[in-house]
């Protein structure tokens, strides 16, 4: 689950971790009233999205009247920004973060993951910052640092001067930079944090480090234990179809093809996709349906891909393990009548079973295309859809 | 010969009295895996599926001396139900259930190894050496006793997997599920040692999907130490970056764990690729 920058740098001053001073805003009204609290005579406006890249994209403006952020809460709040890491609907923008101006003498980059490799966290500390961290890391492998620490340290002292050495902070700033690494972690650990990244930290005009943006990931197999992180979710930054099927326990993830594919298993929906494509088609969508596929699983599964109008043809590919394939034929006989399907359905049953589930489906009196062979399936799905 | 379980295993069900312990455990015993007995706390001194229940993984330990345990308790209460096994001097442990936070997963990593347990995954469907022992939720039925290891991180393509080794009539000396977490208990790595020195196996099929370097990791070890044949399948290239596919694992972060990358690494290390799901089979009888 993703946070919004605002709720992020909320989270760092709990944490006492430096932020700028600023308001978030859900509606023009409270515009002006923002700017004066904040005070200056310079702000910057956020709009709040889930994506990067919104500075290129307008989404982030240096006014310097209340009247040109009132402007500029008109122009986006109810509409979509559209950047390069958006899809080309873009993400609704509900709320603008506006804040104090800062002047900035360096950019620096910091983040925070889990790495699977060292499993441990690594913090990854950067002399460039504002840029693509990637880049850097291709370009100048020598700007970078990694460096881990134990999810439980909490004298993080020597892991901070080793990154502050690479940032090269000078000795004011490094005495503020290791109790900020220090209760990075702690934020980290105790939200249960899988991405956390700061990009910029700067080094204003006093020579003091700051946070500038907040970018977090939240482990969503933790959020039952975080219930205040949980009630950050904003719904409508998700594709509606994905956040659809979250709330079913179903994985979706929306694809630009035109085959939608049920399958049970994540490996065995993405080894599906992968065919269709290997013999020339284009799957519309990863959908999980779960180890079990019920009736209702499938009838939900169904539901969420035909909402996608581009599906020509649904291909099912269901492995049965310890559900026999003849329970699982009539589970989606079941769920087809019900869900009133008018497109061409594939049904691959394979495993427990499956001859019995495949002549159930044969003798069910609705259009039901059965094929016991992955790699025919897939070909028929293909030729379908064209 | 085979890895990990066999007629000896002595099985401990951790959460037995469940409904996914109750299903599979009842699997596993007319699979001929013996059961030895289950925990559940607050239940123990009763008896269920005809084993005796315990409260505790000691307790258990000191009656009926278990030598794996597999684990079917709900995600908040692995992180403890995993260290109580490891702690309780179980050496093999294996988690079925998925939805452990990551977090969790890095203290218990740390955990066992430092005690010397063997942990199989979670989020996997366990291990199964055909016609010995099943200790996962696995189909017993499409396994053949046989000569191909089969290492996996997703359940359903192990039995893909696994159904076409059985077609073509090399069946599995063993099968592991790593599973799709990003820190498991067990590496590709790990299992692919014990392979090497199984006698029995004479293939292994190697199946990876989309996120982190744990099938690079294995080409390179592949290449530098194992002598039998490998055959690979990469699950995941038509998956988009960013994001999560199912699997807490199966993310493509930073351009970082795409299949195209997998593959040219696996093939650069003399690993056999496997082009597309329904060709495993085919091309484990081409090594053969």
């Amino acid at each position: 689950m993703n946070l919004h920058e605002y709720q992020g740098k909320q989270l760092f001053a709990e944490y006492n971790i430096p932020v700028s001073k600023g308001k978030i805003i859900f509606s023009p009204e409270e515009v002006i009233n923002a700017c004066n609290e904040i005070g200056g005579t310079k702000w910057v406006v956020k709009t709040q999205v889930h994506a990067g890249g919104r500075g290129k994209s307008g989404g982030v403006e240096l006014v310097d009247s209340p009247e040109m952020a009132l402007e500029f809460s008109k122009k986006w709040l109810g509409k979509r920004l559209v950047t390069y890491q958006t899809d080309s609907k873009g993400q609704l923008v509900n709320s603008i973060l506006i804040e104090e101006c800062t002047e900035i003498k360096s950019e620096l980059y910091l983040s925070a993951v889990v790495d699977r490799e060292s499993q441990k966290i690594v913090f990854i500390g950067s002399s460039e910052g504002g840029v693509n961290i990637e880049d850097v890391a291709k370009n100048y492998p020598d700007k970078i640092i990694y460096q881990g620490v134990e999810y439980k340290d909490q004298n993080l002292v020597d892991q901070s001067i080793n990154i502050a050495n690479v940032l090269k902070l000078n000795d004011d700033q490094t005495k503020q930079f290791v109790p900020m690494i220090e209760n990075l972690l702690r934020l980290f650990v105790e939200n249960d944090l899988s991405l956390l990244e700061i990009n910029p930290l700067v080094i204003n005009d006093k020579g003091d480090l700051l946070c500038l943006d907040a970018k977090i990931n939240i482990d969503s197999n933790a959020l039952f234990r975080q219930p205040k992180i949980n009630d950050m979710y904003d719904e409508t930054q998700e594709d509606p179809q994905e956040a659809e099927a979250a709330n079913n326990d179903l994985s979706y993830v929306s694809l630009d093809g035109n085959i939608g594919c049920m399958v049970n298993g994540a490996g065995l929906a993405m080894g599906t996709m992968d065919t269709i494509k290997y013999f020339g088609g284009n799957p519309a969508n990863f959908l999980d349906v779960g180890g079990t596929a019920t009736q209702e699983r499938v009838t939900k599964a169904f539901k969420i891909i035909l909402r996608d109008p581009d599906v020509k043809v649904v291909l099912v590919n269901i492995f049965g393990g310890i559900v026999r394939c003849d329970l699982i034929a009539e589970g989606v006989i079941a769920a087809i009548k019900d869900v009133d399907i008018k497109i061409p359905v594939i049904v691959r049953l394979e495993g427990n079973n499956a001859e019995l589930g495949a002549e159930i489906l044969l003798n069910s009196n609705i259009r039901i295309i059965s094929i016991n062979d992955l790699a025919e399936a897939a070909k028929k799905s293909v030729e379908l859809a064209k | 010969m085979s890895i990990l379980v066999n007629k000896d295993t002595r099985l401990l069900v951790q959460g037995f009295t469940g409904s996914q312990g109750t299903l599979h455990s009842e699997q596993s015993i007319l699979y001929g895996t013996n059961i030895v007995g289950g925990v559940t706390p607050g239940k123990g001194g009763n008896t269920h599926l005809d084993k005796p229940v315990f409260n505790t993984v000691e307790e258990a330990v000191k009656e009926v001396e278990p030598n794996a345990s597999i684990i079917f308790v709900p995600a908040k209460f692995c992180k403890n139900s995993i260290i109580e096994a490891a702690e309780a001097n179980i050496k093999l442990i294996v988690c079925i259930t998925e939805g452990i936070p990551t977090l969790d997963m890095l203290e218990v990593k740390k955990t066992v190894d430092e005690l010397g347990v063997r942990l199989i995954g979670p989020n996997c469907p366990g291990v199964i050496t055909p016609g010995e022992a099943k200790l996962g939720i696995m189909p017993g039925d499409i396994h053949l006793p046989g000569s191909i290891g089969i290492i996996s991180r997703s359940g359903t393509l192990t039995y893909e997997a696994v159904k076409q080794t059985t077609d073509i009539g090399f069946g599995q000396s063993s099968c592991v599920g790593i599973g799709g977490d990003p820190i498991p208990g067990s590496s590709f790595v790990d299992i692919l040692k014990l392979f090497e020195d199984d006698e029995k196996t004479e293939a292994i099929v190697m199946v990876g999907e989309i996120g982190g370097n744990a099938e690079e990791t294995a080409a390179e070890y592949i290449r530098d130490n194992i002598s039998k044949p490998v055959v690979s399948y990469i699950a995941g290239q038509t998956a988009p970056a960013g994001k999560r596919m199912g699997h807490a694992g199966a993310i493509i972060a930073g351009g970082k764990g795409t299949a195209k990358d997998k593959i040219e690494k696996l093939k650069k290390c003399g690993v056999h690729i496997a082009d597309n799901l329904v060709s495993i089979g085919e091309k484990v009888s081409e090594v053969l």
